[in-house]
């Protein structure tokens, strides 16, 4: 009996621990991953072709889906925003609104969760597929490192596409803002963009909402090429690291947009 | 005589819950064609993996051209791979590369040769293996067969040292069967190369090579020249080269019971 009772207990505490644990492993494991690109990323600028060709599939592929996206919601805060500020009386500001909301947030993080689930989840699927077809094992036997000739370039493609889609989601949100608030409400056009001049500032707004895109950009890529890479190489093994890539990513953005926001506009 | 070209002594992997070699020892000379046989599941593959490095021995040494692999650091074991040539059980071929690309690719990622002698040496190993007319194909334009014939001759394009064959002869048709064996005795002979093909085609591979090591329960059960093999007495060998269901070597996974298994018979005590 008390055996028994043991080995309830033994399971229930390796139960409760397990998922730590291999978390834990996994983590290590992530970050031994990132020194390992790290150290081989001279390869992405003097083989620059191969960086190229990933910015292509990452990043020029993604234009379309974060300029529509871009457009759009532009358009949905200019409606939003003029509804609220003219009961104000202060609609003339909707240009600042527009701007401001897009290049310090939504430029930056509705960008990134674009590019996680459009180009994180095809670099996780990519690499993964490749493991799954021993193309990462033969590349190895052909004694060229998998990590220099695959992963480093799809980490620096997305880490080099994701501020440039970040500004080209703002500089579109704003052109919506503009269609609806000057062509389609009647405001006008010269006070929707000297407010918009006098009241964003390019370093304290526009540069921290860079710096957001690059560390999203830097977060996305990696997680994107670790999953692909660490997947179990069987179908499902693949099709659930594809699946991780979106949800981590969705959630490490968010995350770190917190963190990001605190720092750099505190006070305000 | 110069030293072996490969040598596993005692060697022991496994995984955390089994393990898959226990005890191997095994020698292969500098232009010797060793087939390794076993059946399914009997670590013929992982014996490869050893030797390329991509899994390390628990215990034992695994030597390749005098070097002990399993303390190579990251940057010397990539040197040690320069010397080796793998032909993978599927081919393992780079799918978003065409087949001229897929055999450049080891030219143009580890020499600095001007293109024209790229492709000169593409086209010749392509011709090797009977598929230059398929040179601006895609991966998944070709058969399983063809598929494999490409990776081997990308496997030979920096015709390497030793050469590592994972079940070359599955699928192939008859006509590409004995020509890629004839090819694979000839790149052998004309290299000086070493070759170790792991395949449970029986005949094939005793028609072509100079010894044979059997794999079963990850130890090494049986080893002999193709002549020896065909005479062996050895109870696993015979039924292994026979194909006999019945003998050392079980057909069926160990389980319990059959009638009990599927409820014909109730439990004794």
């Amino acid at each position: 009996m008390t055996d028994r009772t043991g080995n309830f207990f033994v399971r229930f505490f390796s139960a409760i621990g397990e998922p730590f644990t291999n978390a834990f492993i996994k983590t290590g494991f992530a970050g031994r991953f990132l020194l390992s690109v790290l150290r081989h990323s001279p390869t992405a600028l003097t083989r620059f072709r191969l960086t190229m060709r990933e910015i292509w599939f990452a990043g020029v592929l993604s234009v379309l889906i974060i300029v529509v996206s871009g457009l759009f919601v532009g358009m949905v805060l200019a409606l939003q925003g003029y509804d609220t500020l003219s009961r104000f009386g202060a609609s003339s500001a909707l240009g600042v609104l527009v701007a401001l909301s897009l290049v310090r947030e939504l430029g930056p993080v509705v960008g990134a969760l674009l590019f996680a689930s459009r180009a994180g989840s095809a670099i996780t699927a990519e690499i993964g597929l490749m493991k799954a077809t021993e193309q990462l094992s033969a590349m190895e036997m052909m004694a060229v490192n998998p990590i220099a000739r695959v992963v480093v370039p799809k980490f620096w493609g997305g880490v080099i596409s994701m501020p440039l889609l970040a500004a080209m989601f703002s500089a579109m949100g704003i052109i919506g803002g503009y269609l609806i608030g000057v062509q389609l409400l009647g405001l006008d056009s010269g006070i929707f963009w000297s407010q918009m001049q006098s009241s964003v500032d390019l370093r304290f707004d526009v540069m921290n909402g860079v710096i957001k895109s690059i560390a999203f950009g830097i977060a996305v890529s990696l997680i994107a090429v670790f999953e692909g890479y660490d997947a179990p190489p069987t179908a499902e093994g693949v099709s659930g690291a594809t699946t991780r890539t979106v949800v981590i990513s969705a959630l490490v953005i968010l995350g770190l947009d917190v963190i990001l926001t605190a720092f750099m506009f505190r006070g305000i | 005589m110069t030293s072996p070209l490969v040598q596993l002594d005692r060697v022991r992997f496994g995984y955390s819950d089994r393990d898959i070699l226990t005890d191997v020892s095994l020698t292969i000379a500098r232009g010797q064609m060793v087939a390794i046989m076993g059946g399914s599941g009997s670590g013929k593959t992982t014996l490869l993996r050893l030797i390329g490095g991509q899994v390390r021995a628990q215990s034992g040494t695994v030597q390749v051209d005098g070097e002990d692999v399993g303390k190579l650091s990251e940057s010397r074991m990539y040197a040690m791979r320069r010397k080796l040539g793998m032909l993978f059980q599927f081919g393992a071929l780079f799918t978003d590369l065409s087949v001229y690309d897929n055999v450049a690719f080891p030219l143009r990622e580890r020499t600095n040769l001007p293109e024209t002698v790229v492709r000169d040496l593409v086209l010749m190993k392509l011709q090797a293996v009977g598929l230059r007319g398929a040179s601006n194909l895609m991966p998944f334009e070709l058969s399983g067969g063809m598929a494999r014939r490409v990776a081997l001759a990308r496997a030979i394009a920096l015709d390497p040292m030793l050469m590592m064959y994972d079940e070359p002869f599955t699928g192939l048709d008859p006509i590409s069967l004995s020509t890629i064996g004839q090819l694979v005795r000839e790149l052998n002979d004309a290299l000086g190369a070493a070759s170790i093909i792991v395949t449970h085609d029986v005949a094939e591979s005793l028609a072509l090579v100079d010894y044979v090591y059997f794999l079963s329960g990850g130890r090494v059960v049986g080893q002999g020249t193709p002549d020896e093999i065909r005479a062996s007495t050895e109870p696993f060998i015979k039924q292994f080269i026979n194909g006999e269901r019945d003998g050392p070597l079980p057909f069926h996974k160990p389980a319990p019971d059959y009638a009990l298994d599927l409820g014909l018979e109730q439990p004794h005590d």
